[in-house]
């Protein structure tokens, strides 16, 4: 006998039936009865934000943290639309989201009823995929189906639009079991002929790479494993996309450090030079690429990504394998053992000759000051005060970012949350409580610059509320400072409007929330600062007052070659052509 | 064999051909997508065409399978042949499709348009339009003393020929179909 109960119930139900027992959200009038359910029941928890934006990247961090999907409930029309943001970000970096929205009731859409917009419209292009479910008795299936959707092949994030009479209406519940099997069932195994090719080319590249993605941690912390045993048997060199940082740990003597616009000089250089590049789970975005013609000129390039229209959408691939990449990385590695285990000996250690020549460069190297604090020796001393911890970092947007990924390293996959694809500044708040509630006992750190943190702080009331010790290590610059460096670059030092006048005292503002303010300027006072930070067992806002004018090194201009890279102060001068400075 | 009853196409990869395609040549394809026929199925095609900047030549769209809730798109767009790849990728990650299949490249297609044009005149140019209909195979399907709406099938070539003839004999109005394909042979 198939069980009968409102939609409202069904929608707890299907939760429970998917293992959910965490929801970030934000109630209204289109989603009271589902919020009625939840206050009748105890096996999920649900955490009231303060923003929906916020719920939606709190979501995020707690995927990217926990590799299940994140869920959000959201009431219609601006609850809705204030979701927007999130998920275009969730669906630029593969994030497993689920977002369950309240809608007017069917009778009333396309009326411009109170609250009414077209969710399913807006959202269609910044989903994978969503549903405007009109049958309460489809709705569990759809639930179900939805979870499905997110969480294969590449994942992204889903939304479902629940009109209230919906919600209101008894219907029978279909169990998670017996949904209907969806036709979307992406590939998961490569292709044995191309990964065979692959282990020849792996056999006998002299100037090899990985060059490994976010990919690389949708596909588990069991992939993770698999390339670091592929990484230390072959010998060859290994770099990552900011996405993929943690899928090899950055203590690993093959470790280059990331590449890109902000990579180091030895990850670019080697990614220029090589003659194989194994692209697994990343996808040639153009902050990686630079100049498109002169990538990589001499390289066999592998591309190993689950999703086709990654291959050959920018760059030409010599052998594509599309499937998932930790099922690919175990036959590469089955295959490459049973033909004999071979590298190219000579080649390689001429190879890594150069690449210690090149790591000589000490690209990350910075002028230290006694007088201000500079952004990058105050991440220096994060990490060293908070390596070996149990330790989750999150970030906002702009120079602040770039420094983290440069300066911090990440052992293990699932430890970094930022915004990539999206660039969204205001992500890094609310993700850092969305790691937080997955992980309460965990070191939880928002590396942010002052800018991007007052794009989301009414979160610090979601975290004082539920007592989530989570630390906003702002670097405070007073500036815009990575719009302010492009136009130092780009547009004739025209600082236009790239600071704020008025930044809050964020010591008072972080008493006025309830949690801890921590003051910083002196780099004297820097570690026992960050002691104290640390020590705090409650929420907390470092204001960290770092050099004004630091800009981020090294940099690969807009439209140049990765062989073009500057490397500090005395070589931005005219460094980016006319073509370039139309690129973003 | 697929639910569109087509081949599978020129790699062993199906649907998606891999081969190295970079240059700049422009290419017209004709892709025929089938999708779940559910609500805003269409909205997501087209949205990615002009999302991602595509072109769509013609599109037509109807319920082929009644039971199993299908429908079938065809869709002719041009671009490098780069850039028809991408288009069929992306199309196979739309979560409604089932199958994408490019006609043009699997073994050839027939492809047929069907348009109804409004002739207005009188005197020589009627009787004109009346004779070129003819060659052209046009039925007549509606008529008074001042008009005629003709009925014609063909090519899309052979409907832009029809057309361009009819002009100067006061062609008042055109409706057209878009291009419905199948491939050739079983
Ligand atoms: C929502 C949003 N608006 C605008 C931008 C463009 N942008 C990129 S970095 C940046 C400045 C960020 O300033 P801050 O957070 O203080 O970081 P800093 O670069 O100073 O470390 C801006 C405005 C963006 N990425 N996201
Ligand atoms: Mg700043």
């Amino acid at each position: 006998m198939t069980r009968q109960m409102t939609g409202a119930k069904m929608v707890v139900q299907a939760l429970k039936d998917q293992g959910v027992d965490t929801v970030f959200g934000y109630p209204g009038g289109a989603v009271l009865p589902i919020y009625d359910e939840i206050f009748q029941q105890n096996g999920i928890r649900h955490f009231l934000v303060r923003h929906e934006q916020g719920a939606v990247h709190a979501a995020e961090g707690y995927a990217r943290a926990t590799g299940k999907p994140g869920v959000v409930l959201v009431t219609s029309g601006p609850g809705a639309t204030n979701a927007v943001t999130g998920l275009t970000d969730a669906l630029m970096d593969s994030i497993p989201i689920v977002v369950l929205t309240g809608q007017v009731p069917t009778f009333m859409i396309g009326s411009d009823a109170f609250q009414e917009a077209d969710t399913v419209g807006i959202t269609r292009p910044c989903t994978k995929h969503n549903w405007l479910v009109k049958d309460t008795d489809k709705l569990s299936g759809v639930i179900h189906e939805a979870f499905h959707v997110a969480t294969s092949g590449r994942p992204g994030p889903v939304l479902v639009d629940i009109p209230k009479d919906v919600q209101f209406a008894s219907g029978s519940y279909t169990e998670k079991a017996k949904a209907k099997v969806s036709h979307y069932q992406p590939q998961v195994k490569g292709d044995m002929e191309t990964i065979t090719q692959l282990v020849e080319a792996i056999e006998n590249a002299e100037r090899p790479i990985f060059y490994t993605g976010g990919g690389v941690i949708n596909s588990g912390p069991g992939a993770s494993q698999l390339l670091r045993e592929l990484v230390e048997a072959t010998g060859f060199p290994i770099t990552s996309t900011l996405m993929g940082l943690g899928c090899y740990p950055a203590s690993g003597k093959n470790w280059l450090g990331m590449l890109g616009m902000h990579g180091l000089y030895e990850a670019n250089l080697a990614m220029h030079d090589c003659d194989l590049m194994i692209n697994i789970g990343a996808r040639f975005d153009d902050r990686i690429t630079g100049r498109l013609d002169a990538f990589s000129p001499k390289s066999k390039k592998a591309h190993i990504d689950i999703d086709p229209s990654s291959i050959n959408k920018v760059i030409k691939t010599d052998m594509p394998i599309i499937g998932d990449v930790g099922h690919v990385l175990e036959d590469v590695l089955k295959v490459w053992k049973a033909r004999g285990r071979k590298v190219n000996r000579e080649g390689l250690s001429k190879w890594w000759a150069r690449i210690d020549e090149w790591r000589k460069v000490d690209c990350l190297k910075y002028k230290p000051s006694e007088k201000t604090i500079k952004p990058q020796h105050a991440l220096d001393r994060l990490e060293a005060l908070t390596k070996g911890r149990d330790r989750y970092i999150c970030t906002e947007v702009g120079q602040h970012q770039m420094w983290a990924a440069q300066y911090l390293g990440f052992e293990d996959p699932n430890r970094w949350m930022t915004s990539g694809g999206l660039g969204t500044m205001g992500y890094g708040t609310p993700a850092s409580i969305g790691v937080q509630v997955a992980h309460p006992d965990a070191l939880v750190i928002n590396v942010a610059g002052e800018a991007s943190w007052l794009m989301n702080m009414q979160e610090m009331g979601t975290a004082v509320q539920y007592r989530l010790p989570v630390k906003q290590f702002i670097l405070n610059n007073e500036r815009l400072g990575m719009v302010r460096q492009w136009q130092e670059l780009l547009h004739g030092e025209r600082y236009s409007h790239s600071w704020s006048e008025a930044l809050p005292d964020f010591v008072k503002l972080a008493e006025a929330f309830g949690a801890k303010g921590i003051l910083c300027k002196d780099p004297a006072d820097l570690d026992d600062a960050i002691m104290e930070m640390l020590d705090y067992d409650g929420p907390v806002i470092f204001d960290c007052l770092v050099e004004k004018h630091e800009n981020c090194f090294p940099m690969i201009p807009s439209g140049e070659p990765h062989n073009k890279m500057l490397l500090g102060e005395a070589s931005t001068k005219d460094a980016i052509g006319s073509k370039g400075a139309v690129m973003v | 064999m697929s639910p569109l009853k087509i081949k599978k196409g020129s790699t062993k990869h199906s649907a998606y051909n891999l081969r190295p395609t970079f240059s700049d040549v422009q290419e017209t394809h004709t892709l025929a997508v089938l999708v779940d026929n559910e609500a805003g199925v269409l909205a997501r095609v087209i949205g990615l065409f002009s999302g991602r900047g595509y072109n769509i030549d013609s599109l037509t769209v109807a319920e082929v399978d009644h039971e199993g809730g299908l429908s079938r798109i065809t869709v002719v767009t041009t671009g490098t042949p780069q850039v028809i790849e991408q288009i069929k990728a992306q199309l196979g990650r739309i979560v409604p499709v089932h199958d994408v299949h490019d006609l043009t490249v699997e073994g050839g297609s027939v492809e047929r348009e069907l348009a109804l044009i409004k002739v207005e005149g009188a005197g020589d140019k009627r009787v004109e339009a009346l004779r070129l209909a003819d060659i052209f195979r046009a039925q007549v399907v509606d008529s008074t003393l001042e008009s005629f709406v003709f009925q014609i099938t063909g090519t899309p070539e052979k409907v832009d020929a029809f057309a361009d003839l009819m002009r100067p004999l006061g062609l008042a109005e055109i409706a057209r179909t878009g291009v419905a394909a199948l491939s050739r042979g079983i």
